[in-house]
């Protein structure tokens, strides 16, 4: 199993920590550790070129944008995703 | 044929005569008072609760072609006067809430949009979309929604163009400015992924506005049958030069979603205000508000902030008094 880091991308608004959350959920329903990081600074969001929030970035790659995951989602994601 | 849809289909009125006719029934009279309120109240929730539904599936269908990363790239096509025109375009289509606004400026500005191609969006975008072009049709009739939506578009399209002619660069936040473009991949959908992408919408915009809804209704309710139809006309109505102004300036700081301000603009207007009052009221509660300026202003400084909440103010005060004056022909 290799490394898996996990940022939630999100200015802050509700939906933005509803995404936080949910990926936390799915990480424990998974039985997985991983690092999950909520960023909210504006110059590190646009590093990774998502417009729309909230957005997930799994090992540095934008893999959702734009709409909130509910856990089950994050769980299928990171399945396809190979963890 | 387009009466019966306008009367019917958009503006339910079988469902009023239905509610009357249930209220009758259980001995409520609905000519009293606190009759005609209820059945205001039953009436315009169940309506607006089945528009907002329907509306916003069919929206977020359409939504769900143009992610903001795909209406950066569109843009990028075009130049001049043409680019502000498709910016307040796409701002009608694209999805977009208050706290995508930022990573959106700086998305747009990094990609090298001009400053006032990027305005044109932020303005037309929550003055003017999809589902206030249907409400207001279903409630002002087509002729006053087209031109509402047009009307948006030019405040968009002129008030960008004021803004690039300024040369207010340098009143965007050096973060914004400094941000490198950073191109991704904008997944493409399956049939299916937009169909639920659209449901998902529907649920979470409907717990939002619930409450807005029901607030705006009750106003309504109250508005509709218990404030005297003198008062709303010294005020709201043509004798009141300044009722436009003071529409607009009641409506800027609050915040509320145009699905709560249609009741309100409904009832205002069958008490004897004035079209372009309550339509400037409307545009102004939901294109500025508190909560997007304190977002707007960690990302530019408080001069270009002031031109572009005073381009929406004089906008929407302009338009309010062109509604007015052409009010005779359109309803």
């Amino acid at each position: 199993m290799n490394e898996c880091s996990i940022k939630v991308l999100g200015m802050g608004c509700k939906s933005c920590h509803d995404q936080h959350a949910n990926v936390i959920d799915a990480l424990a329903n998974m039985n997985l550790a991983a690092d999950v990081e909520y960023v909210t600074d504006p110059q590190r969001i646009m590093g990774y070129g998502a417009m729309s929030m909230p957005a997930i970035v799994v090992n540095e790659k934008v893999v959702s944008m734009g709409k909130v995951l509910k856990p089950d989602d994050v769980t299928k994601l990171l399945e396809k995703l190979g963890y | 044929m387009w009466t019966f849809i306008q009367d019917q289909i958009l503006g339910m009125k079988w469902l009023n005569v239905l509610i009357q006719n249930l209220l009758a029934v259980i001995g409520i009279d609905t000519s009293s008072k606190i009759g005609g309120s209820i059945t205001f109240f039953i009436y315009d929730v169940i309506k607006i609760s089945v528009l907002l539904c329907v509306l916003i599936f069919v929206i977020s269908y359409i939504q769900s072609f143009f992610p903001p990363e795909r209406s950066k790239r569109i843009l990028g096509r075009f130049h001049g006067i043409g680019a502000n025109l498709i910016s307040a375009l796409l701002g009608t289509v694209t999805p977009f809430c208050s706290c995508s606004s930022i990573p959106l400026f700086m998305g747009f500005t990094s990609a090298g949009l001009p400053l006032g191609v990027t305005f044109s969006f932020l303005i037309s975008s929550p003055m003017v979309d999809l589902g206030s072009l249907v409400l207001l049709m279903s409630i002002f009739g087509v002729k006053v929604a087209i031109v509402y939506v047009v009307l948006g578009l030019v405040i968009a399209v002129v008030g960008g163009s004021i803004i690039e002619k300024l040369h207010l660069e340098n009143q965007v936040e050096g973060f914004i400015r400094n941000a490198s473009s950073v191109e991704i991949d904008t997944p493409s959908l399956t049939q299916k992924e937009r169909l639920i992408y659209a449901k998902d919408q529907v649920v979470e915009t409907f717990k939002k506005v619930i409450l807005y809804i029901l607030v705006g209704v009750a106003i309504g309710a109250i508005i509709h049958n218990w404030i005297p139809e003198s008062w709303v006309i010294n005020v709201l109505g043509n004798r009141n030069p300044l009722g436009v102004v003071l529409a607009t300036v009641v409506g800027v700081p609050m915040y509320a979603d145009i699905f709560g301000t249609i009741p309100i603009a409904e009832s205002l207007l069958g008490k004897g205000a004035q079209l372009g009052t309550v339509l400037s009221f409307m545009m102004a509660v939901t294109t500025l508000s508190l909560p997007s300026m304190i977002m707007l202003k960690k990302a530019i400084k408080p001069k270009l902030l002031g031109v572009f909440i005073a381009i929406c103010v004089i906008g929407i005060v302009l338009v309010g008094y062109l509604f007015n004056v052409i009010q005779f022909i359109l309803l």
